[in-house]
């Protein structure tokens, strides 16, 4: 058991990964020599060499495109995608490319590539660099979403995404690069599509990801100390969906609260409250709770932005009403 | 299908055999198409078709320039290109017909035909979204050190768009063994290239990605082989892509019903004389080869296209459940 921030498990899954299998690069921007503008990457070119870790031009399409084409000759490329808001400029590569060159052939190309995209509010970098934008692909079938919470779901899940045959979506939160967590010596892949019971509890059930998994852990014990328990699911990935892990849970506790950091429309958080409510109203024993960021782009000064957010507070107090 | 197995075949000139090879690839092209437009009136198929009648030349030259182990990429004028690299006609026109024995089980249609067995990896029907996938397939050749190398066809409307500029860029920053292959032919969708383009000779931009750019007569099939053929060994020995801008024409309009009304009378009485098909017979003829062989290779070309049409016509339609099918590995 080794303690480290959620940052260095990725670095770590990458390196692993690029040490298990040959067939395995990555490209993106300023990620080799540089090391990444968050240091995610530092040290992996050196280590790999400019063959395997490949600095790229100012140009998403191409990184996505030149990926894609790659894993269909049989590569297993990592793209980065520097602030996941970036993935607009790539929106085809990624939604018309990516997703449904394997259907649109009737299975004649497996596709499979990782994306990586910096993911997430909160440091202050203004409307166009700190979206949550998984929900901009949950509509789009063909893709697998991975949205880790924790060091260890970091490293599990990254390796998991590159051995897979389908293309996945890795989202890394950007507020949590410095999050540190505990990673077993024999950590390795992950399955996706297995949502994770980060605590047990009995009175409600609250569902998480990323940033805001943290936060809901903090609610939880604060909740814990007034006497209800919380059971906190963390999805781990939004495509596949663990529903099964969130209804069985739901069908003990009788109260749901679903907390996101994206806006409510068209969100995966809307779409778990719809999808439970429609096949399992039986099991609720209150309405279901809905925590999401503001119907806004996200603003930049800090109390703005810390109020944009949902907080420790709002996702405890959400918990509370359902009585 | 690839003729160009051999090493520096197209610097010789060209055998009977050969010519007479191609010209029958090209009119299989020219009657599946006609076939295609008569189908489609017949509401037999959906959607919409974007012919290539006319550029037959550009795409049997092109691709018969590749060895077996290299890739194609195309567009959803794609029909020929397809063909070319030596698809089924009945699975072709099965696909295209919604069935499941279509080269991609009925999943594509005519703006996505596929037959990796062949190395036809993709049409695509977002203007130029496949060059950059065509940078990821030169890569994944140098990556290999395979001295594969990917041949992309495009329209003159494509260089305009984004992914244009950074899948050459790209390319040419990383020498990749890319073929770039421009069908310049007049007409993007509707408007001419003037309108759209502030430059006339589009192969011009090869000078920004200081890669070679080559504009050869796209309706000569013999030169489209020869020019497309030295790409290649370029790509091979590992001098980066190249641009080529093939100059053609389209016969029909843009797509299904489009009369093409919007080109002057002129312009396409000019590019109908300089049909690619005539032309190659011209040049038969010109070789000493007696009409009869002409006249055999149409019958024989002929026969097929028909006798794959009524076969994928026989073909039943496929089960509503299959659409669940390849949505993931």
């Amino acid at each position: 058991m080794t303690t480290v921030t959620y940052k260095e498990a990725i670095r770590l899954a990458i390196a692993d990964s690029l040490e298990a299998d040959d067939s395995v690069f990555m490209l993106g921007e300023d990620i080799g020599a540089a090391g990444g503008v968050f240091k995610t990457t530092e040290g992996l070119m050196e280590r790999f060499g400019e063959t395997r870790v490949l600095d790229t031009p100012i140009s998403e399409q191409a990184i996505i495109g030149t990926a894609i084409g790659a894993a269909v000759r049989g590569l297993r490329p990592i793209a980065e995608l520097m602030f996941a808001d970036f993935a607009a400029v790539c929106f085809d590569q990624i939604a018309n490319q990516l997703a449904k060159y394997r259907y649109m052939t009737g299975g004649q190309v497996t596709v499979p590539v990782t994306v990586r995209l910096a993911n997430g509010a909160g440091a202050g970098f203004g409307s166009q660099h700190s979206q949550t934008v998984e929900n901009w692909f949950i509509n789009v079938p063909g893709l697998k979403i991975a949205v880790p919470g924790s060091p260890e779901d970091a490293y599990g899940l990254l390796r998991a995404a590159v051995e897979d045959d389908d293309p996945v979506l890795y989202f890394e939160h950007k507020a949590m690069l410095n999050l540190k967590g505990e990673l077993r010596d024999t950590a390795g892949p992950f399955e996706l599509g297995r949502a994770a019971v980060v605590r047990e509890g009995s009175d409600a059930t609250v569902v998480a990801t990323q940033l805001v998994r943290v936060r809901a852990e903090e609610a939880a014990q604060a909740l814990g100390q007034e006497g209800i328990s919380v059971e906190l699911i963390d999805p781990r990935t939004l495509v596949p969906l663990d529903l099964e892990t969130i209804r069985a849970s739901v069908e003990r506790t009788g109260r749901l609260v679903v907390a996101q950091e994206s806006p409510a429309a068209g969100s995966w958080g809307a779409t778990v409250v719809a999808r439970l409510m429609t096949e399992s109203f039986d099991a609720f024993d209150a309405p279901p709770v809905l925590v999401s960021g503001d119907d806004t782009p996200v603003p930049y000064a800090g109390v703005m932005e810390g109020a944009w957010i949902p907080s420790v507070e709002r996702i405890g107090s959400a918990v509370r009403q359902l009585g | 299908m690839a003729t160009a197995e051999d090493q520096g075949a197209h610097t010789r000139e060209m055998t009977v055999e050969q010519l007479l090879d191609f010209l029958g690839r090209m009119i299989e092209i020219r009657l599946f198409e006609d076939e295609i437009q008569l189908l489609f009136n017949q509401n037999l198929v959906r959607g919409s078709t974007h012919l290539c009648s006319g550029q037959e030349a550009v795409a049997v030259g092109a691709c018969s320039a590749l060895r077996k182990s290299d890739a194609m990429l195309c567009t959803y004028r794609g029909h020929g290109a397809v063909l070319a690299m030596g698809a089924p006609l009945d699975r072709t026109f099965g696909e295209i017909l919604g069935k499941p024995q279509g080269l991609c089980a009925g999943k594509g249609g005519s703006m996505h035909l596929t037959d990796v067995s062949v190395g036809a990896y993709g049409s695509f029907a977002i203007v130029g979204a496949h060059l950059p996938i065509a940078t990821g397939f030169g890569f994944a050749a140098k990556y290999t050190e395979a001295d594969d190398v990917c041949l992309a066809f495009f329209g003159d409307g494509t260089v305009n768009i984004g992914a244009f500029h950074e899948a050459m860029n790209l390319a040419a920053v990383w020498k990749l063994p890319v073929i770039f292959l421009c069908e310049n032919n007049l007409h993007g969708e509707y408007s001419p290239v003037a309108r759209t383009t502030p430059v006339e000779e589009l192969v011009v931009r090869a000078g920004s990605y200081a890669m070679p750019g080559v504009r050869i007569d796209g309706n000569d099939v013999r030169e489209v082989f020869r020019v497309v053929g030295e790409a290649a060994e370029r790509a091979r020995g590992g001098g980066g892509p190249t641009l080529i801008e093939a100059m053609t024409y389209r016969h029909k309009g843009h797509s299904r019903t489009d009369p093409g009304t919007y080109r002057p009378q002129q312009e396409v009485e000019e590019w109908l004389a300089r049909d690619p098909i005539p032309a190659l017979e011209r040049a038969l003829e010109d070789r000493g080869v007696p009409a009869e062989r002409v006249e055999e290779v149409r019958r024989v070309a002929t026969a097929k296209v028909e006798e794959h049409r009524d076969r994928a016509l026989n073909w039943p339609d496929p089960d509503p459940t299959a659409r669940f099918d390849h949505v993931y590995a």
